[in-house]
């Protein structure tokens, strides 16, 4: 009994510091502002997460996009309703998927690189060694990758769902023969910029602040090991996307639950 | 009384523990201004943590390290940051940046801390390259390097803001005979050349005495033995003697502490 009560103990307090842990790292990689010799190094860091990462998500939008087109065709058809295609695919890919399915991806294509990345400096030294030449590791190695993380996500969502409503373009009016006219100027009525667009962009930059503070952090924290790394790149995996899909609810019931 | 003016370093009655185990029960020693000062001990024995004491990286539960008359673990951040540029320091695995070639690695401190014309930093790198001996492979990938050749890049580039203090992690640890010999000369004629303070972490008893002006030996969780190389060699001292001939038996434990050997082949738990 008392040894479970030391083990609750031992886990709330490890649990606590690290999550104080986590926010002195992110409050430092926010606040140390890349200097403007350290902007090559974000820019280049946006090069290597997000535009390395543009394949993936454009393909995924692509398919996403032709899937619903074909699934709500087959259901809309029923009533004779397939001229709503365009709104049904646009409106759950802006509001739902771009965001949710970009940053699910962005975590298992980009978060798990930087955290091995970031381990493996942590495992050869290269992180004391920054310190020990007087660089701070949070505002050269850590700052850079954050910013870039959180600046390309959102672009990555925006171009997702670009390509999506085209996929279903390809698949509803190409291929299931509906008319390209209502398909998109139905769309064009019934998309609300605010409500669904600019939600839709909030949605994709607070998913792209948790799986960049998550992956980083997983990667500065590691036991600098191989065991270590591996276990962490895991857990970004899993913790992010967990926090993805349990803040894309959070998220959807105050932009879209209560009216 | 240690002499501050002409002291780098000065530890007084550090106390460091890791989890439940004791790395130093108390140590003092104090690193003299232009000295090579060579700290050795048998592996394991927590002579990288001592360094990374020395740099700020990790803190001491007792005890305080000066260097320069400033304990480095009080100071503020910033001041931690300002002292770290006077220091130096060369890790076992070298280190690099694995992503940049050996030039610029070299040139990072340079590029970061000064504000030199590329034509200069480029000048100043290939001086220490060729210092080293790699002047040739400065447009090489660190992962192309193999690790004797990796520490002397991480060398050049661990002198390349001429610090004043410069700290070695074993250096000769996997040198092949010649590297090794170039490496110590370089230590020598480097420490006098730049007027450096030096401290060499390391098991190699004979390179290192070779070199020296003063020497400690770790070992059991504090300072068996301190002197001049021939003061060192000259030891009465059981602990020093077991040390400096290598034997396995003495007053050191060549063993890691463990139950006794009967017992846990015995299954006996």
């Amino acid at each position: 009994m008392i040894q479970m009560l030391q083990k609750l103990g031992r886990n709330t307090i490890s649990t606590f510091s690290a999550v104080g842990a986590a926010s002195i790292m992110l409050f430092g990689a926010i606040f140390a502002a890349p200097r403007l010799k350290n902007i090559g190094l974000t820019v280049h860091q946006m090069y290597v997460v997000g535009v390395q990462s543009l394949l993936i998500i454009m393909v995924s939008g692509l398919f996403i996009g032709m899937v619903m087109a074909l699934q709500g065709y087959t259901i809309l058809v029923n009533y004779g309703a397939e001229g709503s295609l365009g709104p049904m695919v646009a409106l759950s890919i802006l509001r739902e998927l771009g965001p949710v399915v970009t940053a699910l991806l962005f975590a298992g294509r980009a978060g798990s690189a930087l955290t091995a990345e970031i381990g493996l400096m942590k495992a050869t030294e290269q992180l004391s060694s920054l310190e020990m030449m007087a660089v701070d590791p949070l505002r050269r190695v850590i700052s850079p990758r954050f910013w870039a993380g959180v600046i390309s996500m959102p672009m990555l969502a925006i171009i997702f769902s670009a390509v999506g409503i085209l996929g279903g373009h390809l698949v509803g009016v190409d291929w299931l023969g509906v008319d390209a006219g209502s398909y998109w100027s139905i769309m064009q009525a019934t998309v609300d910029w605010n409500e669904d667009v600019i939600n839709g962009i909030i949605k994709a930059i607070v998913f792209a602040l948790v799986v960049v503070w998550i992956a980083l952090y997983k990667g500065y924290s590691c036991i600098p090991t191989s065991e270590g790394i591996s276990k962490a790149t895991t857990e970004t995996v899993v913790f992010s996307s967990l926090a993805i899909l349990g803040l894309d609810f959070i998220l959807t019931a105050v932009m879209f639950g209560i009216n | 009384m240690t002499d501050k003016l002409n002291t780098t370093i000065s530890i007084d009655a550090m106390k460091f523990t890791r989890g439940d185990r004791t790395i130093y029960e108390s140590i003092s020693l104090d690193v003299k201004k232009g000295n090579i000062t060579a700290i050795m001990g048998p592996s394991g024995i927590g002579k990288t943590t001592l360094l990374k004491l020395i740099g700020g990286q990790l803190y001491p539960d007792n005890g305080t390290v000066e260097f320069l008359g400033e304990n480095i673990h009080q100071v503020s951040r910033h001041r931690l940051y300002e002292l770290r540029r006077k220091m130096s320091m060369l890790f076992q695995s070298g280190a690099l940046f694995t992503n940049i070639s050996v030039f610029d690695n070299v040139a990072f401190p340079l590029r970061e801390h000064t504000k030199l014309d590329e034509d200069i930093i480029r000048t100043i790198v290939m001086l220490k390259l060729e210092a080293v001996g790699l002047r040739g492979a400065h447009d090489l990938m660190p992962s192309e390097l193999s690790g004797g050749m990796a520490r002397r890049a991480a060398l050049a580039r661990a002198i390349a803001l001429d610090p004043e203090l410069i700290m070695y992690d074993e250096p000769f640890a996997g040198q092949d005979p010649i590297s090794m010999g170039v490496l110590v000369k370089l230590i020598k004629s480097l420490n006098k050349a730049l007027d450096l303070t030096s401290i060499v972490v390391t098991h190699d008893v004979t390179e290192v005495l070779s070199i020296a002006d003063y020497v400690y030996i770790l070992a059991n969780k504090r300072i068996i033995g301190e002197g001049t190389p021939q003061q060192i060699q000259n030891s009465d001292s059981a602990l020093v003697k077991q040390f400096l001939q290598g034997k396995a038996d003495g007053p050191v434990p060549f063993h890691f502490p463990a139950t006794g050997l009967e017992e846990s082949l015995m299954g006996a738990k």
